[in-house]
């Protein structure tokens, strides 16, 4: 075998081990995906209940609330960053820390201080690449969140919103997440978690245009809404976590879709050039043969005169 | 009698249970507190402890419910927790031992959940 020849059955012979490991890849991704879809709707009589009673509350009575109520002047703010912890999605985690970005340099332009909060391993590396203030992160359950997790993530941004901001508080949390549109489609998304505009969450929550009862709130609307808003806030970034779990396993899908593709070409390019190259060869023989063959028959036919 | 309430228990990941009942007894932070239709808007906050619902068809469903909330209204009941659990769901020795194990620990949330869960198993 010529060496030419070799050289690309040895590609050839790569690039299908490649093309299988993606194509593996691809597959366990679709299964993914279908149950991280799955786990997002479980999750939404919950969320939806939840906002139901905090509209209820909010618009019920007339309770101030440090969650429900905007600074005045409004200086410190946290933003979470949702990643993954690990890479082949595509351009999955750059959008969401390309979103974070924008929405960091927006509040910095406002004048707030941002604290950023980070999910995911990619998101972390990417900071601590630059060298920016990271003032929590966590990782290790970004493919498969469950509440526990949600509750971990939320624990300090609480903790933070309801310290003074002189303290080290801050005044708003904003989320960066994937929002799960389609399994072709996912967007990187930010949004406002606190303080919260009753009337967003109103709005969301009232599709149908009912009218809320007055409610009686058991032990009163203050202790109801302390208890309410936490919770509130722990699933929307449950929800947020599993949008993030499940837009991730569809951007792998498709970013392993188009490896294995781009494999199966890579491979007819090959064998079509390793094809060339053994007809080549044959014709180099050939015509070697009929040279030698020729050049032996002159020389014959040259001794014989 | 008025309609029955249209209930539904609901903890963080999944929808636990629902259906119809004629009485829910649950636990708030201020009281003992039973719901029959056709009761006053309410939202309450809920401690941990066990649930009774009474179903329309004379059965008897109680769950371990721990922290969340109550509410209702229009004849219909939601309750929110971030775990709950069907008592027939709950596995009593497991939930013993772990009662034990948290009482070496001296953990009181440890040691609350698993008395919850063992109150909701003795109630079914």
């Amino acid at each position: 075998m010529g060496a030419q020849l070799r050289v690309y059955k040895r590609r050839i012979r790569s690039v299908t081990a490649t093309k299988k490991i993606t194509k593996a890849m691809e597959m366990i991704a679709a299964s993914r995906v279908v149950k991280a879809q799955r786990k997002v709707a479980a999750s939404t009589p919950y969320a939806q209940e939840l906002t139901r009673a905090v509209t209820a509350v909010g618009t019920g009575s007339n309770t101030k609330h440090p969650l429900t109520t905007e600074a005045e002047n409004p200086t410190r703010a946290a933003v979470l960053l949702l990643t993954s912890d690990r890479g082949l999605a595509g351009a999955f985690n750059s959008n969401a820390i390309k979103a974070a970005e924008r929405l960091t340099e927006r509040l910095e332009r406002e004048g707030r201080e941002v604290d950023t909060y980070i999910v995911g391993r990619r998101g972390l590396a990417h900071y601590n690449f630059r060298e920016r203030k990271v003032a929590e992160s966590f990782s290790g359950f970004t493919d498969e969140p469950s509440y526990a997790d949600a509750k971990k993530v939320a624990a300090p941004l609480i903790e933070a919103i309801e310290k003074e901001t002189a303290e080290g508080g801050v005044d708003e949390l904003h989320i960066v997440y994937t929002e799960f549109v389609s399994m072709m489609t996912q967007t990187a998304a930010d949004s406002r978690l606190l303080p919260l505009s009753l009337e967003e969450v109103a709005q969301e929550s009232k599709a149908k245009d009912e009218i809320l009862p007055l409610y009686d709130f058991e032990p009163s609307a203050e202790d109801v809404l302390d208890a309410l808003l936490p919770r509130y806030v722990e699933s929307r970034i449950y929800n947020a976590l599993l949008q993030s779990a499940a837009s991730k396993h569809a951007a792998t899908r498709r970013a392993m879709k188009s490896a294995t593709d781009n494999a199966g070409e890579l491979i007819n390019t090959l064998s079509r050039l390793a094809n060339a190259a053994r007809q080549a060869e044959i014709t180099q023989e050939i015509s070697e043969i009929v040279g030698g063959a020729s050049a032996l028959a002159d020389a014959t036919a040259g001794s014989d005169n | 009698m008025a309609a029955d309430l249209h209930v539904a228990l609901v903890a963080a990941d999944r929808e636990v249970w629902s259906g119809e009942a004629t009485l829910v007894v649950a636990r708030t932070t201020s009281g003992d507190i039973g719901v029959m239709p056709g009761h006053q808007p309410l939202l309450g906050v809920l401690e941990s402890g066990p649930v009774t619902i009474r179903t329309s068809d004379g059965g008897t469903v109680v769950a371990a419910v721990h922290g969340g909330f109550i509410s209702f209204a229009d004849n219909k009941l939601s309750l929110l927790a971030e775990i709950a659990e069907l008592s027939d769901e709950i596995d009593v020795q497991r939930a013993e031992r772990e009662l034990e194990r948290a009482k070496a620990e001296g953990d009181a949330h440890a040691e609350r959940r698993a008395d919850v869960r063992l109150r909701a198993a003795a109630g079914r």
